[in-house]
This record gives C-alpha cells, structure tokens and sequence, in this order.
C-alpha cells in the first residue's frame, strides 16, 4: 500500500523518532511511506485558541499538500497523533465553512476521510496487530484524550502492544484523565493544568513501568517534562517506537537524564 | 466576609434592584476602552459574575488541599454511580440523541411551544408572566408574595432563582426566602456561594456543616455529633416548622410540557414536594429553553436526568402539576418565563447548543478541571463545563478584562463532558467557538494581544514548509539552552515560563524529521517489496532503495 505520512509539525521538528519510526514500521510491513515535502501542521493549535481566521491558510496548506490521495497518489494518510487526526477529522472543514471556504471545506472532508490515526491504520485498513515487534521492557500506556474521545481508537493500542514480544504491560491507574496538556492551557493556565500532570504522574510512577507510552508526542512533552522535573526514572516513547523496535534493530528507552535527582527552580 | 476560599460570600443586599454591568477590578491589568472607572470595583451582586478572572481564581483555589481531596472523592463517587446506572441503559445512545433532537427542535421553534405552553398553562388556572432579565424576574415575584400579605417564603432548589439573586432581593425587600433543599440550606446559613449545580455545598465537609448548624440553627439536640443522619435530622427538624407555616413557596421547574402546561419538578429530598403541595401561593421561575412539546418526550428526559445526575435510575420525587387543581394543593399558580440572555444564546447558531443543558451536572463531575479548581473558580451559580460555555453567553461578555471571556479557556477540551453529557451538547467545540469569539472582540476593539502576534507569525511560518524548515533549524537555540543536559529547565520569556514552571522542555534534535526523510529517502519513497493487490504501479516512486542507510532496510 502506498501511505502519505502527515508527520505532525511538534514531531517533525522536536521528536522526529515517532515519524522514523512509522516509516520504518509500516515499510517493515511492506509498504511504501511517502513524505509530501510540502506539509507543515494540521491548524490545531491556532483552532484550539480561537485564532480560527489565521488557522486557515495553515490548513489550506495541509489539505493541498494531502489532496493527491484523492486522485489515488496514495492510498491513505497516516498521522501518528490522536490530537492531530482528531483535528483533522472534526475541525478543519468546520474552520473552513466558517470562513466561507466551502470549497476547502469540502476538500478538507474528503482527504480526512482517508486520514487515519497509526493505531487505527494498522488495525482497521491493514488488518494487522501482530507487526513482529520486540521490546522486552516493563510499560503502561496513556491513551490520550483524543484518541479515546474523538477519535475513538478503543483498545486498537493495546491489540497492538500485547502482540509485542517480549513487553510487560501494566495498566495505568485512572488512564483515562487527562494528562492536563491540552495546548494553550498547559500555558494560559498553567496552575490547573500543573496540578492535573501532577496526579497524571503519580499514576505513572505507582506502575514502576520503565516507559511511558503514547499515541501522542504533544501529551507524551508535557508528561515526559513533568517525569523529567522530576527527576523520575520512568521515560517516555511513542507507539511507534515500540511497535518499530525489532530482536534486529531493537529500541531502547531514553536514559532518564536526572534519575534520581529533584531540583526545584524557580523562575519567576 | 470571605469563605474559607477567601471568596466573597452571599452579594450584598443593598442595590441589587439595578445591577450594574461588569466594572474591571483596580488593580485589573487591562480596564474598558473609554469607560469611566471613578467607582469600579468588583460588582459581587451579579450571580453570573463574580470575583477575579479564572486561572488567577484557580491558583486560589488550588492551594486548597483538603477541599481538592474532597471534591476529588465526591466527583469519583458520583461518576462512579452514574457509570454503573448508565451501563445498565442499552439504549443509552439512542436516548442521548433523542433527548438532543428535542432539544434542536425545541430552539427551532421556541416562540410558538411558549406561546402553546402560556395558553395551556392559563386555561387551567395559572398566570404566565414574562421576564426579560433578573430584575422584571425579581420585580414580579415580589410583587406577586407582596400581594399575599406574607413575609416569607420556601424555596425548592432551583438554579433560575440562583441566577437572578432572587434570594438577596427579597430579602432587601424584606421578604425571607427559606431554601429547603439540604445543600442549598447549607449554603445558604453558611453565607457562602453553590459550587456545584446539584451538590452546592460540596465543596463543605460534615465537620463545617455542623458547625454552621451550631451557629445558625435554634433548638439542636444537645449532643449532636457531625454523623449525616443527625445532621439531616436536625435540618429536617428546623425545616419541617418552615413547611407547616408558609404560605408562598417559589420553585424552578426541569420541564414546562407545552402540549398540556404542565410544570415539572424533579428532587430527591421530598422537600420541593412539600413546597409544591402545602402552601396556598405557587410561583415557578423556569428559563424560556427548559419547554419541551409533549407530555411524551418527558418519557425521555426521566431516564437521562436521574442517571446522568445522581446516578439512580430513577429519583425519588417526580411531581408535575397542571395549573389549579381546584381544592388541591395551591390555588395560587405562576410561572415567570425568564429569558435572562438565552434570546442572545439562541441567536448563535454555535452557541445555542448551550440551551440544550437539562442541569444534571454529569460534566461537572467528569471534568479534570472542576475536580481541581471547584465550582467558586468560575465566578457563576454556573460552575464547570457547562457554566465555561452558558455564564458568557448569557452575561454577554465586556471586553477582554470581563473575567467571563476567561471561561472558554478553562478547559484542556480533553472532551470528557460531551462523552458525559445526556443531550450531546458539544462542549469542547462551543469552547473553541467561544474562544473565537473572544479573539474576535478583541479584534473588532483593536486589542493588539500578545497571542494575536504569536499566531499571526505562526501563521506565515506553518502555511509555507519552506518557512517552517526555516524555522526548525532556529530551533538550534534550544540545544545551546539545554547545554549537556539535554532539557531545558527555565525560559524566562513570557508564556514559554508558563510551561518551564513545571516541566522541562525537551531540546531539539540534531536532526529534523524532514531532514532525516530526505537523507534516507533520497529519491522518495522505498518502493515496497511485497506485492499488494490494492495498489497501483509505482510510477511515482523510486524503485530503488539504493544509497539509504542500513536504518531503513527492510526486516
């Protein structure tokens, strides 16, 4: 199958290791994994704190960038992001109509209908949740809010996760709370959202799992941040990365940079 | 006076008769354009607003521990409960949507049900006043109490009258309104203000509520402990005297059945059946959207709300009432029609979904936020999801300081409370809805923002890839931040402090992912090397996987 790979703007330029590792998992398995140059971001954040006028030339773009999927250039879209899929899926044709781009809009309707989330592709459209990974390490998983809600992915990670060699799979206490990121909150109200990563992280650490994944590398920066702060043990990984670890080319966990150590800075 | 929260407590009794529009706080970083400010100060008056904006009235209430545990174990009770009942419905998606289709319809024809309604309501005896604000609200049911000669009146638990502070202006008009649901008469001897739409006193443990009985009540048995059933004892005790006397009671209503004029009340306490039933004077304050066509679509709010709110699957005390029922109950029946900002709401063909609301308070209980922050953060009888997108469509919102443009923000749109919601109102979009609006006043007030310039050069860099590839290699700054350990601790720039607060931030990778893609896909994409049915020739790829590095070689 011939899969366009929307990398996610945060991925591509802060963790390029969840795009490296859709591409190498999904050509393990035979397919052929183009990067349209073009593409930048899907618009969520603009979208997501009220700058819907300015989100539009940002989604203009990516609609162009994927619109060859519908003259068949590539048979689907992957994006290994819940947040973005969801964005993409439920709010960029609405952005669109409101700005009275319906052409765009509609457009927009049609590329996301061939748009699918990596836990969604490899289940649904590739029929696969054995993809012969290996990761003979302790992890719980966090299954990200979008994902859960408006995506609906379901247990489509964890099909996946327990076909993996190898892994030890713990359940997180209270997964389905969320981890407090949520864009422009985790800055415009940063006291909630502080206190929200804080419970998240004790739930982490009370596994004693080694890794922490996700579908997401946007909930995946702010609780890693967080675990860093404070000087956890517990790292993070996306679900790429794992479902691409192999016994050839296996995957290890990040080093956690300050185990062990909790340093309280103040900067204000 | 302040609640332990360090809120101000029960609005003031004195002007409440003309409340006055937001005024900014002194103090306030940003004031109204051209406005006079002689006199501003917080107008703690307006049940819709109240207090400071949200995220500085979270830092408050976040530094409250022992309220956060109680909320945190209240909140996963309920949800809890109403999780298991909700399991138990096999319909329960069916119901949602019908009980949201109502609801769409019902908006798309509210002028013609309440005119249906006030025919039906008065040919059976009872009088159909309208209001367009809090103060004809208030101004006729005083008029209407006045007429009967009484002094006081009982109270079923109703947030209508919360909304336009009927309790504080009667009481200036000299008229004591009693409440009578347990909560409520919590609240309302404690001084202090609902955080919660069905659980106001929530955010009180049984050891305060003792002491506000101790200090308010006459007549406590003499070793009362602070276990619920003596507490509910000596409130039943002080209330039951309430009851046998009164001659007015003042309810809200969940339903106005346009079909037949029937009014519904639904409780858990028996206390709205008593105010319902003994005194002589009836007088209902229901909110214009809370009519629904026909007695038959109440079959379908009866199952969402009692699951959705307490988590039973059915309440206790359901009463419906059709105008007089001559040597039955109350001769005396009004309804006030209250409008009170829902005609702007409706007018927002985003923004109306709001009206759909039913009360149940299903969002507040799964949302992450209100389990933190509670429900005194929002500065509205409106707490939580809900409260984030109905308190500013309603209060209609005074520029970037009224702390109700605030609101919309309060949430990470994690989505928990439209998965919740009985009638599918969609909560994570009407807070991004409502977040454009703001964005979009200040445009309209020339309010150049910080935000807006952020966005607007985040525009020009992620609609060109050229640009944000551009912009990826000035990521570089990051890495000299981290230095060797390889995260960065402290940004001292405006919003990246926000973040650097509590968490690290990762630092940039040597290399991009475009740029990986292109050293290792230098002539595209690898062509597969399984065949697949469902795939066209590969004209537009490269055939070779030559010159990739042994990274990308296929297992």
């Amino acid at each position: 199958m011939r899969i366009a790979l929307a990398a996610t703007c945060i991925a591509d330029a802060l963790f390029p290791q969840a795009p490296i590792a859709t591409v190498k998992l999904l050509e393990r398995l035979g397919h052929e994994v183009h990067f349209p140059s073009s593409q930048t971001c899907c618009g969520q954040m603009h979208v997501n704190t009220g700058y819907l006028d300015k989100a539009v030339p940002v989604i203009k773009n990516h609609v162009e960038t994927f619109a060859p999927v519908l003259d068949n250039e590539w048979d689907a879209i992957v994006i290994p992001s819940g947040s973005c899929a969801g964005s993409i899926k439920h709010q960029q044709a609405m952005v669109c109509d409101r700005a009275g781009q319906s052409a765009l809009a509609g457009t927009a309707r049609a590329v996301a209908a061939k748009t699918y989330e990596l836990s969604e592709l490899l289940v649904d459209v590739l029929e696969v949740t054995n993809v012969g990974a290996y990761f003979p390490h302790k992890v719980t998983y966090h299954p990200t809010c979008h994902s859960m809600r408006m995506l609906g992915v379901g247990d489509r990670p964890y099909q996946l996760l327990r076909e993996v060699e190898g892994i030890e799979l713990v359940e997180l206490p209270d997964e389905n709370q969320c981890c407090g990121f949520g864009g422009t909150f985790s800055v415009k109200n940063s006291d909630t959202s502080s206190a929200m990563l804080q419970d998240k992280i004790r739930n982490v650490e009370e596994t004693g799992a080694r890794v922490l994944s996700a579908g997401d590398y946007s909930c995946l920066m702010h609780i890693g941040g967080g675990l860093n702060r404070k000087g956890s043990d517990t790292t993070t990984m996306h679900l790429a990365e794992i479902l691409a670890s192999t016994r050839h080319d296996p995957a290890t966990p990040p080093p956690a940079l300050r185990a062990g150590q909790s340093v309280k800075v103040a900067t204000k | 006076m302040k609640t332990f929260l360090g809120i101000p407590t029960g609005r003031p009794t004195h002007d409440v008769a003309s409340p006055q529009p937001y005024a900014a706080q002194p103090g306030h970083a940003s004031t109204l354009a051209g406005t006079a400010r002689g006199n501003a100060m917080q107008n703690p008056n307006e049940p819709l607003r109240w207090g400071t904006n949200f995220p500085d009235a979270a830092r408050e209430a976040l530094k409250n521990e022992q309220m956060r545990r109680n909320l945190g174990h209240a909140t996963s009770t309920i949800r809890n409960k109403r999780a298991t009942v909700v399991g138990e419905a096999p319909d329960w998606e069916d119901l949602r949507d019908a009980g949201s289709q109502i609801k769409v319809n019902v908006a798309a024809q509210l002028p013609a049900l309440l005119e249906e309604f006030e025919r039906n309501f008065t040919a059976r005896g009872g009088t159909v006043h309208w209001a367009r604000d809090a103060k004809e609200a208030n101004h006729i049911i005083t008029t209407l109490i006045k007429e009967t000669g009484s002094q006081e009146v009982v109270k079923v638990k109703s947030m209508a009258t919360q909304e336009i502070g009927m309790n504080e202006y009667l009481e200036a008009q000299g008229i004591a309104a009693y409440e009578t649901d347990l909560a409520e008469l919590i609240v309302q001897l404690g001084d202090d203000l609902p955080s919660h739409i069905l659980v106001p006193a929530i955010h009180r443990n049984r050891t305060e509520i003792k002491e506000i009985f101790e200090r308010r009540m006459e007549s406590l048995p003499a070793e009362m402990t602070d276990a619920p059933r003596e507490l509910a004892m000596a409130a039943r005790e002080h209330l039951r005297k309430k009851f046998l006397r009164a001659k007015v009671a003042v309810s809200g209503a969940n339903f106005g059945v346009a079909s037949t004029g029937s009014l519904t009340v639904v409780e858990s306490e028996g206390n709205g059946r008593m105010c319902l039933t003994l005194p002589e004077t009836l007088i209902t304050v229901m909110g214009i959207e809370k009519i629904i066509p026909t007695f038959e679509d109440l079959e379908v709010f009866m199952q969402l709300l009692p699951r959705s709110s307490t988590g039973e699957r059915m309440n206790p005390y359901s009463s419906i009432w059709t105008g007089v029922s001559p040597g039955d109950g109350p001769q005396n029946v009004h309804v006030i029609l209250l409008d009170n900002g829902r005609s702007r709401a409706l007018a927002d063909d985003v923004g109306r979904a709001a009206l759909k609301c039913i009360r149940c308070s299903a969002c507040l209980n799964v949302c992450p936020v209100y389990e933190r922050v509670g429900g005194h953060a929002y500065g509205s009888v409106y707490p939580g999801p809900i409260g984030a997108i109905l308190t500013p469509q309603l209060t209609g919102t005074a520029g970037h300081s009224d702390p109700n443009n605030s609101l919309p923000y309060a949430s990470s749109l994690c989505g928990a409370c439209y998965e919740a919601c009985p009638v599918k109102i969609d909560i994570p979009t009407l807070l991004v809805h409502l977040r454009a609006r703001a964005v979009e006043q200040d445009k309209a007030d020339h309010r150049p923002t910080a935000w807006g310039a952020a966005m607007s050069a985040a525009t020009v860099i992620m609609s060109d890839s050229k640009k944000f590839a551009f912009a990826e290699k000035g990521l570089g700054a990051l890495r000299l931040a981290a230095g060797k350990k390889g995260y960065v601790h402290n940004v001292p720039l405006p919003i990246i402090s926000g973040w650097t607060d509590s968490r690290d931030l990762p630092t940039a990778p040597k290399e991009t992912f475009r740029q990986w893609y292109k050293r290792t896909h230098p002539n595209g994409a690898l062509a597969s090397d399984l065949p697949a049915a469902d795939t066209k020739p590969t004209d537009d790829s490269s055939p070779s996987s030559a010159g990739t590095e042994s990274e990308t070689t296929h297992d």
